[in-house]
């Protein structure tokens, strides 16, 4: 028996991020897919907020930094809870292993994007790019497109 | 119940030292009787005045945190939105919702007024100045720290991720835990409007 499966429309943005780099020398280089990117939206006068996404790739590889062009300030952070006390850090880098998504999603790791300049809409798309660098120590960025989510999103999908 | 029954369970209970009711009522921590987070002199997001005085005869949820937050704060006030849905529309009526800021610096009254009801139009932003902000939060055991960042309106805050529950007669009865879900906290806000 054949089962078609039709891809949802929602994963066509999905496919629109995905990135592989092109091998232009001998040396074969990393490609990552970055999937299911999505920012979580604002209201006038909040300066900041976090974007979330799944991070693969078939290469060791760590994300090293994040701009934007809709904020001054973009930093790598984590989430953590100790004690019941919710603390956010800004970290240097945040590892990708092959074989394993790198999930950034509420709860853990995110793009911390602050000094916003404008408000984010549901509905909008942010573009970031992402800095990679590779266990070579060759660095290469990465442009992505984030969709805006409504500020009341809740964390895990249903 | 007859009390024949009643005494028998208890007999039983008294044997089976396992056996605990106070555990099984609530699927938060019970923290009937503690001496902390019992009142708050605030203003909310309209500009009055509030105490929890103003809100009896409902059960009360509250949450500190701060606006510039993109995980915890967000997370805990659409789950609260998502116990507002679930408990149908009457018994939502006798729900409220409290935000508390940490960061009065720049949580200013018109931002919580966008903010917080963008979650469910009957929650309200509370807020006071630094003093009383500090104040409050030690008196409700909770604690907070700003965290700078690299340009001085980028600095975050720590802060304790949890919400406490009043009873309908502004008694504290609950501390939900941070990312517990929506499900068991309807349960447990059904029990409290239960009581009677």
């Amino acid at each position: 028996m054949h089962i078609t499966f039709v891809r949802p429309l929602h994963l066509n943005a999905v496919a629109s991020v995905i990135a592989l780099s092109v091998a232009a020398s001998v040396t074969p280089v990393a490609a990552q897919e970055v999937s299911g990117v999505w920012v979580r939206g604002t209201i006038k006068g909040q300066s900041a907020t976090g974007a979330f996404m799944q991070i693969r790739s078939d290469r060791l590889l760590s994300l090293i930094s994040a701009a934007s062009p809709v904020a001054g300030v973009v930093e790598l952070h984590e989430m953590a809870m100790q004690g019941g006390v919710m603390s956010m850090r800004a970290v240097p880098q945040i590892d990708v292993v092959p074989g394993k998504a790198l999930e950034l999603k509420p709860g853990g790791y995110h793009v911390m994007l602050m000094d916003l300049k404008q408000e984010l809409k549901a509905g909008e798309s942010v573009p970031i790019s992402l800095r990679f660098r590779g266990a070579d120590n060759t660095e290469k960025v990465v442009e992505i497109k984030a969709e805006v989510a409504p500020l009341t999103k809740p964390a895990a999908k249903h | 119940m007859s009390r024949a029954i009643a005494h028998a369970m208890l007999a039983a209970c008294a044997l089976l030292s396992a056996c605990d009711w106070s555990d099984r009522k609530f699927a938060h921590v019970d923290v009937t009787g503690a001496t902390y987070a019992r009142e708050f002199a605030l203003t909310d997001h309209t500009g009055q005045p509030r105490t929890l005085a103003d809100f009896r005869g409902k059960v009360v949820l509250i949450f500190f945190g701060y606006t510039q937050c993109p995980d915890a704060c967000p997370t805990a006030l659409s789950e609260m939105r998502a116990v507002m849905d679930a408990i149908g529309h009457d018994d939502a009526a006798r729900i409220q919702v409290l935000f508390v800021t940490v960061d009065p610096q720049r949580d200013t009254p018109e931002l919580l007024s966008h903010y917080v009801p963008a979650f469910h139009p009957s929650f309200l932003g509370l807020y006071g100045d630094a003093a009383t902000t500090a104040r409050t939060a030690k008196s409700f055991n909770v604690f907070y720290e700003r965290r700078e960042g690299k340009t001085p309106t980028t600095y975050t805050i720590d802060h304790t991720a949890g919400s406490y529950v009043y009873d309908t007669f502004r008694r504290l009865r609950l501390f939900v835990r941070h990312g517990m879900g929506p499900a068991s906290i309807t349960t447990d806000v059904k029990t409290l409007l239960a009581e009677r």
